[in-house]
């Protein structure tokens, strides 16, 4: 039975307060018809006696506090799936925008999902080649991982983010159940049209679910987006057995609509006005990526955030950071100085690497020469670093190939361009050629059985 | 009053209100309920609850979800439900089970998996599948299976809380220690036969003082919040071996102390975790993920059934309790689930057992606390947290300790807590991180620019302390003998000279330096590289035994002693750095664990000889 009340009492965007109900639930859906019958949603926040408060998802202007029919649904905010979403486009709510007919729904889904239990998740462990040498070499992605971007206004994250999407492959893999959700949180237009040209123009488009929420529709929206986007991964992966790539871009407007309701509700802030809840808001949708047992699909998660102010320790990032398995971290420094993809290997990070390298995965090599690399670019920059201040002269032979390998492997290793699709074995053996830059000696990190085997030829000769 | 030892006045008054266990097997008197009046989120309000106990577990609308009393007003009581209430609604039932949050003890925990408020994942996966669904009910433990029970008290013995009745053998390295619940008291009139019993059946009857008779089954309730008792505490005397260099040599943690692992993410702080978990030397391990990612669990799930107990050669889950609560999972269920974690340690200590608790991370857990504070509108403290947070915070690695356990045997039983912090912005000056550092005697720093350096451990020498080494001196001089403390101060001073040299070498360059200071930053770096650094992905190196932590530190400061004694006689520094044997130092840590004796042996050697050339040497030239 829907009941209908006319009993607004305040509305105070975007909470709305509804007297004399009766038998109203917590996080029901609620409608509102307007005068001129128009309708908006919303959800009920919290429920004492009679009195129901109702977060909107839209903008509350026009509501008229007399003449507004409120209706409870019965159950929470759903979303209706089915296996034709695949190449449409869907606003933030979830209605499709793209001219085409209504999605017939193969079965409704609560968008806040479940938890998902940890005695049925698979452990994420089946490389992913993107192609991209400080990804696949340094900070490989695995199947079902959740891996953020960090980067900051104006660098080129939308670049990369649409490289992964256009060259991610499993390795031996048949590409035909592969699909991408694309989540635009709060973007402007012209972000979301390039990922929208950039799918079409690789034929992705057919395979993708768009889920849009640009910048002027209403912030309180972006609440739902994300979470409507990844019912609908998890209907593909989970039951049609697909592998999905998830990218949402920019999780920062999301937080901040989540801050903005917050503020709404008077709640007590935390760090710089984001509420307590932040983390676990963030981690309910994070955790929804991953693999389960028994399952074919898998979701993969890309969030893109901006940093404010490039600063990591600000609240979006740092929680993100302890939700996901790693990030990948872009660099204003190296985007300045022409480095494409500028990404900053030391700070990034791939947490599940370690599970999905290696003999019979990627290389036997994998391991040590990852580790290698790492510690001799940081080696080099320190170097490089005292270079400038006591000058060249300062620095033993051996600091000055350290040098040398900071910045052949920038120029190299990490800018290879949005275009270039690098094999595995091309990453690692251009890892070895830049090593080979030092004396065989410093390589403690690689088994020695290694260094014998894939040290560069050319250098035996000298 | 027939409790053995001196029992502290607040203790004895405590105990009226601990439970005795002989409850249990009456349970199920369910004679109050209310009706919901309010819900927010995880808060419940509900009014016609006046005879309920505060901390009563409720039972909240149709799907019965688990809920605990935290403050009651006239007759309404606000309510922390541990599951999702969407779909809750004012009118709905709260029934009161009279009892409060307490946890089921018996056979059949290890090599569980268990949520925040001990319900067995695995079973929910059989039961509703992959997702979990709300107002699920499986027992905790399994009260169909039989175990079996071999008798150790006879007919006539005149037992107290905490004396063994008898064993079951749990797990082919877990002897599970059936005792008498902590409170009772009283002669044995019967006790079963060797056989197979389910928890549930009465294996024991005790007739009290007062003449009651009562049966004792195998499982035994706990509430959460209570810490069981004991007889006495003692200063912790030995050390936890964990097999990794710079916990054990550095800064090491004894068996019954608590520790804290703060750190930034990406610092490794969950690989620490794991590998404490995995190899240090302790008869039982719980590790509580809370709030962190269902992926972690997943890998500790999977991967210590694979891995083997050096001590025992058994796996290591087959000692191993794990409590589930990840960031997607309920916020409530959070807050309980270091309460159940660390109970379960407890009766484990009881047992006599040396227990390891190590929850990830407490952090999730004050904002759980702080989640709730907010709800129920209590003023809030510092970022929001509220002002008990400290107090809470203490009375968790208070249940930490080295112990005599209660029964008649004086078996002795630790209790080691480790807890990770992760700081905003791995900023050490927030609530959680001050708290727990008043509170902990160990301190690892995690320190992120280590990490990007790939040091890893990323503990940073400089910044981490165990207030520990004095009351495990004596230990190590006898088990290690007196060169143990001495070569670790001496590594330590080594490091300390090293980042003071380094301010210098900032300003004049490497060369200005003197060959004895150049030595000191060379020998230094094999410190870190050769000692501290350690590969925990790496069969070999994930673990080091003491024995070997002591002789690869040896080795190295043996190294430094003859390079000075050749420096002073006037030998070329860069010839004394290259030689050979320094390069077999480097390696020496992943030299297999049968081989590595007669290995660095062989190195001192040849180290011993190369310096001694390079010295002849340098002295023609010179």
């Amino acid at each position: 039975m829907i009941r209908e009340y006319r009993t607004v009492e305040e509305i105070v965007s975007p909470l709305m307060m509804v007297r004399q109900v009766e038998g109203v639930t917590y996080d029901e859906l609620v409608e509102v018809q307007l005068h001129d019958g128009s309708i908006r949603r919303g959800k009920v926040l919290e429920v004492n006696g009679d009195t129901a408060v109702v977060q909107l998802f839209e903008s509350a202007a026009g509501i008229n506090l007399a003449d507004a029919k409120v209706r409870f649904l019965g159950h929470p905010l759903q979303l209706g799936v089915s296996a034709d979403m695949l190449g449409r486009v869907f606003n933030g709510m979830g209605e499709p925008i793209d001219g085409g007919p209504d999605i017939i729904p193969e079965e409704y889904r609560d968008i806040n999902g479940l938890p998902m239990n940890p005695a049925a998740r698979d452990y994420p462990n089946e490389f992913i080649q993107t192609g991209i040498s400080t990804i696949d070499g340094l900070n490989t992605l695995v199947r079902g991982q959740k891996l953020p971007i960090f980067s900051g206004s104006g660098l080129p994250h939308a670049n990369l983010a649409a490289q992964i999407a256009r060259q991610a492959k499993v390795l031996g893999d048949d590409s035909s159940n592969f699909a991408v959700v694309f989540a635009a949180i709060g973007i402007t237009f012209e972000e979301s049209e390039f990922f929208v040209s950039e799918f079409r123009r690789t034929g992705a488009i057919d395979r993708t679910v768009l889920f849009s929420n640009l910048a002027n529709d209403p912030a309180v929206e972006r609440i739902s987006t994300p979470r409507m986007a990844l019912t609908a991964a998890e209907y593909l992966a989970f039951e049609k057995d697909m592998h999905v790539l998830v990218i949402m871009t920019d999780i920062t407007n999301y937080a901040e609509a989540l801050r903005e309701v917050s503020a709404a509700k008077k709640e007590v802030p935390g760090r710089r006005g984001f509420p307590g809840y932040l983390y676990t808001d963030l981690a309910q949708m994070y955790e929804r990526a991953g693999r389960q047992l028994g399952k074919k699909g898998s979701i993969t998660l890309i969030p893109i955030l901006t940093m404010p102010e490039d600063d990591k320790t600000h609240p979006i990032p740092d929680l993100t950071g302890y939700i996901t398995e790693g990030q990948i971290i872009l660099s204003r420094a190296l985007y300045r100085q022409g480095i494409h993809p500028p990404v900053d290997v030391l700070p990034s990070l791939s947490r599940l690497k370690d599970k999905g390298i290696g003999a019979g995965k990627t290389r036997e090599d994998h391991a040590g020469t990852m580790n290698q690399l790492f510690a001799a670019y940081s080696t080099g920059k320190d170097n490089k670093e005292l270079m400038s201040i006591l000058g060249e002269a300062a620095l033993t032979p051996t600091d000055l190939l350290y040098a040398k390998f900071a910045d052949e492997f920038e120029k190299r290793y990490v800018n290879q361009g949005y275009e270039e699709n690098r094999s595995i074995e091309e990453t690692l053996d251009l890892g070895w050629e830049l090593l080979s830059i030092l004396p065989k000696s410093e390589l403690k990190r690689i088994k020695p059985e290694y260094i014998e085997k894939y040290w560069p030829k050319k250098d035996q000769q000298a | 009053m027939v409790f053995p030892g001196p029992v502290p006045h607040w203790r004895r008054e405590r105990r009226q209100a601990i439970p005795s266990g002989e409850s249990i097997l009456k349970e199920g008197r369910i004679n109050l309920s209310g009706k919901v009046v309010k819900v927010s989120g995880p808060l419940v309000v509900a009014t016609g609850l006046a005879d309920a106990n505060m901390s009563d577990v409720v039972r909240v609308g149709p799907q019965r979800l688990i809920g605990e009393i935290l403050t009651m007003k006239g007759d309404s009581a606000s309510i922390q439900v541990y599951e999702e209430t969407s779909g809750l609604g004012p009118g709905a039932e709260v029934v009161t089970t009279g009892a409060p949050m307490s946890v089921e003890l018996g056979p059949g925990m290890i090599e569980g998996i268990y949520d925040g408020i001990q319900r067995p994942l695995e079973k929910i996966v059989e039961k509703v599948g992959p997702n979990i669904t709300r107002g699920v009910e499986v027992p905790a433990i399994d009260h169909d299976k039989k175990w079996p029970f071999t008798p150790v008290a006879k007919v006539g013995d005149q037992v107290t809380g905490g004396d063994v009745l008898g064993t079951v053998p749990e797990t082919e390295v877990v002897l599970h220690k059936i005792m008498v619940p902590p409170t009772m008291h009283g002669t044995i009139t019967k006790i079963a036969p060797a056989g197979d019993y389910t928890v549930l059946e009465p294996i024991a009857t005790l007739t009290t003082d007062d003449g009651r008779e009562v049966e004792l089954p195998m499982m035994q309730k706990w509430p959460v919040r209570v810490g069981r008792p004991y007889q006495h505490k003692y200063p912790p005397k030995r050390p936890l071996c964990s097999g990794q260099r710079v916990i054990d040599t550095m800064f090491p943690i004894a068996k019954g102390g608590t520790a804290a692992v703060p750190g930034p993410f990406g610092s490794g702080k969950t690989v620490v975790q794991h590998q404490l978990a995995k190899w240090s030397d302790v008869d039982i391990v719980v590790y509580i993920g809370c709030g962190e990612r269902g992926n972690e669990m997943t890998d500790v799930l999977r991967e210590f059934p694979e891995l083997k107990d050096p001590r025992t050669g058994e796996s290591l889950m087959k000692r191993t309790v794990l409590i589930a609560n990840t960031s997607d999972m309920p916020v409530a269920a959070r807050e309980a689930s270091v309460y159940t974690g660390i109970t379960i340690a407890e009766y484990f200590r009881d047992m006599g057992y040396d227990v390891a608790v190590i929850a990830d991370s407490t952090s999730r857990w004050a904002e759980a606390l702080r989640e709730m504070s907010g709800r129920l509108e209590e003023m809030p403290g510092e970022e929001g947290y509220p002002a008990y947070l400290a107090s809470r915070l203490a009375q968790f690695y208070e249940r930490a300790g080295s112990v005599e356990c209660i029964g008649s045997d004086e078996r002795r039983g630790s209790l080691t807590a480790v807890g990770a912090v992760s700081p905003p912005g791995g900023d050490l000056s927030e609530p959680v991180s001050q708290a727990t550092m008043r509170i902990v005697k160990v301190f690892w720093a995690l320190d992120s620019s280590l990490a990007y350096k790939r040091h890893f451990p990323a503990i940073n020498w400089l910044n981490s302390y165990s207030l520990y080494l004095d009351s495990l001196k004596p230990w190590f001089d006898e088990n290690l003998g007196p060169e143990f403390m001495r070569n670790r101060t001496a590594a330590m001073s080594l490091l300390q000279s090293e980042a003071s040299l380094n301010e210098i070498v900032q300003l004049v360059g490497k060369d200005a330096l003197s060959p004895a200071d150049q030595l000191t930053l060379e020998v230094a770096r094999m410190v870190r590289e050769d000692f501290l650094q350690q590969n925990a992905f790496m069969d070999v190196d994930g673990y080091s035994s003491y024995d070997r932590q002591e002789k690869l530190l040896a080795m190295i400061l043996h190294y430094e002693k003859l390079c000075r004694d050749a420096i002073a006689k006037g030998a070329p520094v860069m010839a004394l750095f290259q030689i050979p044997a320094r390069e077999k130092i480097g390696r020496a840590k992943s030299v297999e664990a049968e081989e590595y004796p007669q290995v660095y042996q062989q190195i001192e050697q040849e180290m011993a000889q190369e310096i001694e050339a390079v010295s002849a040497q340098g002295g023609e030239e010179a």
